[in-house]
């Protein structure tokens, strides 16, 4: 533990801390480029310069380690002029176009040369100019620009586990790009935009639509998929600009995937912006006001018995609206109900049997992984890069089951399906002996390994196979499932499940045509599988997508941009959403329509407010009334024994950039399709 | 300076193979289990110098140089992505990424060398190849570049060609070496003057008397 002195005060710090380190412990800011949190040092940029007592030179103190009795200066005059003669050099080629350039007013180097800037140029010579390369729609490229800081190389490199980026050719030719025409087929490349110091990579579809100081900031929750990243949305007026990551350590540290950051455009296309009521003579869809819309939900359900009432809550689905939902249910008094609308099987009545018990940021603790039926890199990114970082760290052992796929790092391919389980347990594959020797053994099993007839026999086989194999000890639990929805854990966590003699999602969907099903309520429930034509279908959604098609009324609801809602990630954290926008039109917060609706029907339900709406959620579920904290769940059976089928697991999502209706409506996962996507790829029927 | 890289030029091939597969793996050989990525320069001289070989058999002549192919094959054996052949391949003046004459004349032009005449030993290459620099000759024999000082400067001007220096010239010494070139003689290396290594131009000072 070196103690040394910084600017005179005096600091203990690790062994292997970097003076850099050691100075912003103590608050002091020391400028750099290349240097990253979460990235190798390179010490190329060379801007951290510092002084250090009876060194000839000044010192890179990002690479340099803190050591015993070290005297460090960092505001001196010979400190500055270093900077200074950084900062020349830096500027030299760099060029003087920031009244252009996207990164200006958020620039590290603009921030930068304010300080350490001359405010004149003693450089007469052609500055020099590089190609510009392409790396697809989502990040703009103007390398003329680039300083050299090889941040986005080594993001590629080690986060993203794509390594396709390089420093190429050397002295005034350096310039980062790929050799070979390459695309970066990441899932974060947007991240490179946020690593880059500079405005060489920056955002493509908000090049030249706002400046930083125009926008306005709200700290929210991604919705894209069930990691839950913590996410800052731009707006401006009632338009979202841009959306980028905010920091949360334990889920998606500074980083978040392509989807969250760019399908953002899709907010704004095919958007339910007022109530719409079927029109009976005509069969046609009508615009309609609120009462209209919500007198013929009430005529509708009057008429109809009340066993044949059903409703299913959707992949995007908060909490507070699902309660609002089963809560009228209940006051109906209908069983029929359910929130896994891809059709999966699994016991939902058992938390730590849906949840993913060992937390994300636990996964640095395991030191061998198995994954069962899913592909991590597309459902859930950010546990992904969790994974890599981890691999990265100790090359643990990673044995995969399901879909062949590139993970981005080593794994061992054990088999295609439920066989190689067994295979597993009866210990005739070797990874058998490596989870069995392993003191922290982590299992993700994805939602595609439930999306079939004989789910919930595998979802109780996974629990005797987590038992047997030692994922599940005490003090460890290392059974976990990816959900690749945001909506699901809450709405899973509430009991939006099928109640005492309810109808499931198959039962349902089959239900409206066998007529079994009179009434199907959809809050915001969009899926392929077709409904029959004889039920009245009540749509409550913000995008007019395949379900809102088959409709007799449509109810327009807000996205997640736009309501104050709670969500609840795959690790069963709750996290509340903020409001940047107001929804379009007519469009309403989903659990005011819901109380709206309930009036309509005749008994209001009890609450007015979201607080007191909150409140009636914590009474049932105090697990959700405190955001931010993961709450574990206890080991218990679950799973229904049962005959499985020797079938092969199927990956629940297959195309990452269009996952649901929000993805679906964007231009930009559109491109980002044809582009990264190869033209046969069977990804691209989603 | 060398030519750039070009992926689609139509004379990089399809593939590459080493030879040489002994010295492939003795030079893998050298570094510790895990480290071959360290292999990677000298796998890129072993491939050039192969290159080379097949070149000095081809009519037209050429020289040695890297292909993609090769950088791929080279990553492959060492076990990392391409970009990091890429990166030491585009980095280093001595690898190149296009084809040169089976003769590449390296002329150094940095101050010292060009003190002592090494424009004029430029300008005879280039009056007697019909080459300006950059350039390769039709017949495919001479490829003529300038580069920086390549730390000969007591023995100035000098030029390198292919794995040799020439030093001590001047327009006719220049112009004797390019023929015996031309005509598949060897000339002398090093000194054209007969200068034993970097020892004074008016003869050996010390060291005169026979060890005993």
């Amino acid at each position: 533990m070196p103690k040394l002195k910084i600017n005179d005060t005096e600091i203990e710090v690790a062994q292997g801390t970097s003076i850099l380190q050691a100075a912003e412990m103590l608050g002091y800011e020391i400028p750099r480029f290349c240097y990253h949190d979460k990235l190798s040092v390179p010490a190329n940029c060379r801007m951290c310069l510092v002084e250090v007592k009876g060194a000839p030179k000044p010192v890179a103190s990002c690479a340099m380690a803190a050591g015993e009795n070290m005297e460090v200066f960092t505001g001196t005059e010979m400190v500055h002029k270093a900077r200074k003669g950084v900062m020349e050099f830096l500027l030299i080629n760099h060029p003087l176009d920031c009244p252009i350039c996207d990164q200006g007013g958020e620039c590290d180097l603009q921030d930068q040369a304010v300080g350490y800037g001359y405010d004149r140029s003693r450089y007469y010579e052609s500055k020099r100019a590089v190609k510009d390369k392409e790396l697809g729609p989502l990040v703009k490229t103007v390398m003329t620009r680039c300083i050299q800081c090889t941040r986005c190389v080594r993001f590629a490199d080690e986060i993203a586990g794509t390594p396709d980026l390089g420093l190429l050719n050397r002295g005034e030719d350096a310039e980062i790009g790929t050799l070979v025409e390459k695309m970066i087929g990441s899932e974060l490349s947007g991240n490179l935009v946020d690593v880059c110091p500079v405005g060489a990579l920056t955002n493509k579809p908000y090049a030249f639509k706002a400046r930083s100081w125009e926008l306005r900031k709200t700290e929210t929750i991604d919705v894209h998929d069930a990691v839950g990243s913590n996410i800052r949305v731009d707006a401006r007026g009632g338009e979202v600009m841009r959306v980028l990551p905010r920091l949360h350590e334990e889920i998606n540290e500074e980083w978040t995937n392509d989807r969250s950051r760019y399908a953002i455009d899709g907010l704004k296309k095919g958007r339910l912006d007022t109530p719409y009521v079927r029109n009976a003579k005509t069969g046609k869809l009508e615009k309609a006001s609120w009462e209209k819309a919500l007198e013929t939900i009430a005529v509708k359900i009057a008429q109809t018995d009340k066993n044949k009432i059903a409703a299913l809550a959707g992949d995007l689905c908060d909490v507070e609206s699902v309660v609002a939902l089963k809560d009228i249910l209940d006051n109906l008094g209908t069983p029929h109900r359910d929130c896994r609308i891809d059709g999966a099987h699994f016991d939902a009545s058992t938390r730590s049997g849906y949840i993913f018990n060992t937390g994300i940021a636990n996964i640095e603790q395991a030191d061998c992984i198995l994954l069962v039926g899913t592909n991590p890199r597309v459902e859930a990114t950010l546990v992904n890069a969790r994974i890599r970082k981890t691999w990265l760290e100790k090359r643990l052992p990673v044995g995969l089951i399901g879909e062949p796929a590139d993970l981005t790092y080593k794994h061992t391919y054990i088999g295609v399906g439920p066989d190689s389980l067994q295979a597993l347990a009866s210990g005739q594959h070797s990874f058998a002996e490596k989870i069995k020797n392993a003191k922290n053994p982590v299992m993700i099993v994805g939602m595609g390994v439930f999306q079939r007839a004989d789910g919930l026999a595998l979802h109780a086989q996974l629990h005797d196979f987590a038992e047997k194999m030692g994922f599940v000890k005490d003090g460890w639990n290392g059974f976990n499932i990816l959900h690749t929805e945001a909506g699901r854990v809450g709405a899973l966590d509430v009991g939006f499940t099928p109640a005492t003699n309810g109808m499931d999602f198959a039962h349902i969907v089959e239900g409206t045509e066998n007529g079994k099903v009179d009434v199907l309520f959809l809050l915001n429930a969009d899926f392929a599988r077709a409904l029959g034509d004889n039920a009245f279908v009540i749509y409550q959604g913000h995008h007019g997508d395949s379900s809102a098609a088959h409709a007799d009324v449509i109810l327009p609801g807000a996205a997640y941009t736009e309501k104050e809602a709670t969500y609840v990630n795959m690790e069963g954290r709750a996290q509340i959403a903020k409001r940047a926008v107001y929804a379009p039109g007519e469009a309403r917060e989903d659990w005011k329509i819901l109380r709206a609706l309930s009036t309509a029907l005749g008994k209001p339900l009890p609450y007015d407010d979201l607080g007191t709406l909150r409140q009636r959620i914590a009474k049932e579920f105090p697990h959700i009334a405190s955001p931010d904290v993961r709450v574990v769940a206890p080991w218990k059976q679950f799973g229904q024994a049962g005959a499985v089928k020797m079938e092969p697991f199927h990956n629940a999502v297959r195309n990452f950039y269009k996952t649901n209706v929000i993805t679906k409506a964007s231009a930009v996962m559109t491109a980002c399709v044809e582009k990264f996507l190869s033209k046969n790829d069977e990804r691209k029927a989603a | 300076m060398k030519k750039p890289f070009d992926m689609y030029a139509p004379y990089q091939p399809e593939s590459f193979a080493f030879r040489d597969t002994g010295k492939v793996q003795e030079i893998l050989g050298r570094y510790p289990v895990g480290k071959q990525q360290s292999g990677i320069m000298p796998l890129l001289d072993l491939a050039q110098r192969q290159v080379g070989e097949d070149g000095a058999k081809a009519s037209p002549v050429y020289g040695g140089w890297i292909p993609r192919a090769a950088m791929d094959e080279i990553a492959n054996i060492c076990n990392v992505p391409p970009i990091k052949v890429y990166e030491v391949a585009t980095f280093y003046s001595m690898y190149n990424l296009a084809p040169v004459g089976k003769y590449l004349i390296q002329a150094c032009t940095t101050t010292p060398c060009w003190l002592c005449g090494s424009a004029d030993v430029v300008k005879t290459c280039e009056k007697e190849l019909g080459i300006h620099m950059g350039e390769t000759t039709k017949d495919g024999l001479f490829t003529l570049v300038e580069v920086e000082c390549l730390g000969a400067c007591v023995n100035a001007p000098m030029v390198q060609i292919n794995d040799d220096y020439y030093e001590d010239l001047n327009v006719e010494r220049m112009k004797s070496v390019l023929n015996d070139l031309s005509a598949g003689k060897q000339p002398t290396v090093g000194s054209q003057t007969g200068r034993k290594c970097s020892m004074a131009l008016s003869g050996a000072t010390t060291l005169k008397a026979k060890s005993a």
